[in-house]
């Protein structure tokens, strides 16, 4: 054999070998089973399929848990890991759902809304693809997902995403990113089938209002605060001005901007009757000038990086050693979703929601997100839900 | 199969024939050989469809 085939043979097994176990690892991660553990207030499980059956089958169909109170009152749903690299959304939705009994109304948490997303990985960026939460009774594992749903679901990018119905021009990459693809349409790319079935879940449950949880960088200006139109704006504010008050953290209101579309909070309030809000607490994991995107930067949010330019004035958040802790996110995320129940009820008495068990921000800074997570050992089987 | 989907494998097809191509003709360079086999493998992946 020729010396430059010998040269080519060894560089194919390299390469071979190289591919072989990297893939091995993002398969695993793609399949890994995450565990969702139904508390007492869940009454039924659906799939968001139900509402798009093009969803079905697809690595986009996801749990969609009710939470149905003995009172009649009004509707809630809560939209988590809308981006999958945000998990404090995750994390907060699933306190939701181990802990929440509602005595009145109904509460509707899908805690996993862009499943392909949380399937997805961040190579480029060298993202940890699991964390782990310690508990009294061990650790729970979580996939770490990616912003955008995964290429492998759904192909090929367009040069220019053009929205539906609006027609703007957006990013290529924003076709993937179900917070770009409100209100959706039922033909649409997979991400739009996500967001249409959505719709459809509010517009068939009659779902009074939609809080969509994220995360965003210290070094954005949309962070640490509620987003809301024009139609929410008043809860959103009394929202923030009593959590500010009564619990010590900022979360001032941002309006939704009418000529930016695709977003949660413009497209729900536009295309139904609910009220939308959407949440973001800062996220320093998600800042480029970091340190490794490592497991710790992502639970204490701890950079020596974003410390110096915090020092410059440079992030929109106040920003110290202590960081931006995992607890203090999801306690916030907790705190604010509980007291938008809470003003959305004395605004609406007939469509009241009263829910119970929640722990809010103090409890959970200090008792930490594990905390709150039970032992799935100790629980029925036919609550545990593997996704 | 949409009609833009099965161009865009087209498409992907013909890159990676020219990467094969570029591949076998390469007789000196090492670094231009891994080059190619890096740049090839999306494209086996995608055209495989092995997820």
């Amino acid at each position: 054999m020729p010396k430059q085939w010998k040269i080519k043979v060894i560089l194919i097994l390299i390469v071979a070998a190289a591919v072989i176990t990297a893939g091995i690892q993002l398969y695993n991660h793609r399949h890994y089973r995450m565990l969702l553990t139904a508390g007492p207030g869940v009454t039924k499980v659906h799939m968001l399929s139900d509402y798009c059956s093009g969803l079905k089958g697809t690595m986009a169909d996801t749990h969609v848990f009710f939470l149905k109170g003995k009172e009649p009152g009004g509707k809630m749903l809560i939209l988590a890991n809308t981006h999958s690299n945000e998990p404090a959304s995750l994390l907060a939705a699933l306190i939701f759902l181990e802990n929440a009994v509602v005595e009145k109304g109904t509460l509707i948490i899908i805690p996993q809304f862009n499943n392909s997303g949380g399937r997805n990985t961040r190579p480029g960026d060298g993202y940890p693809l699991y964390f782990e939460i310690q508990t009294s009774w061990g650790t729970k594992k979580f996939r770490m997902g990616n912003r955008d749903a995964s290429p492998l679901d759904q192909w090929p990018d367009p040069d220019v995403y053009v929205h539906y119905p609006d027609k703007q021009l957006l990013s290529f990459l924003d076709i993937r990113n179900t917070n770009r693809t409100w209100p959706g349409r039922p033909n649409g790319a997979l991400m739009e089938k996500v967001t249409y079935a959505a719709m459809e879940l509010m517009r068939t449950e009659k779902v009074d209002m939609t809080v969509d949880i994220h995360g965003a960088e210290t070094m954005f200006p949309v962070t640490n605060c509620i987003v809301a139109p024009e139609k929410a704006i008043r809860i959103a504010t009394m929202t923030s001005l009593t959590l500010k008050a009564r619990e010590g953290f900022d979360n001032h209101v941002e309006p939704s901007p009418s000529g930016f579309r695709g977003l949660s909070h413009r497209e729900i309030g536009d295309f139904s009757d609910t009220l939308p809000f959407l949440l973001e607490a800062p996220l320093p994991f998600l800042d480029q000038p970091t340190g490794p995107k490592t497991v710790k930067l992502l639970l204490d949010g701890k950079d020596p990086f974003l410390l110096s330019l915090a020092k410059k004035n440079k992030l929109f958040v106040p920003y110290d050693e202590s960081g931006w802790p995992m607890e203090n996110r999801v306690g916030q995320h907790c705190s604010a979703v509980l007291e938008l129940l809470r003003q959305f009820s004395r605004k609406s008495p007939d469509r009241s929601i009263q829910v119970k068990n929640v722990p809010r921000y103090a409890g959970i800074v200090k008792n930490g997100v594990g905390y709150y997570y039970h032992n799935p050992a100790t629980i029925n089987k036919k609550d545990l839900y593997f996704n | 199969m949409p009609f833009i989907m099965l161009i865009y494998y087209i498409i992907t097809a013909y890159i990676l024939a020219m990467l094969i191509w570029n591949f076998i003709k390469e007789k000196k360079s090492v670094n231009d050989m891994l080059l190619y086999l890096l740049v090839m493998i999306p494209l086996i992946l995608r055209l495989l469809r092995v997820k």
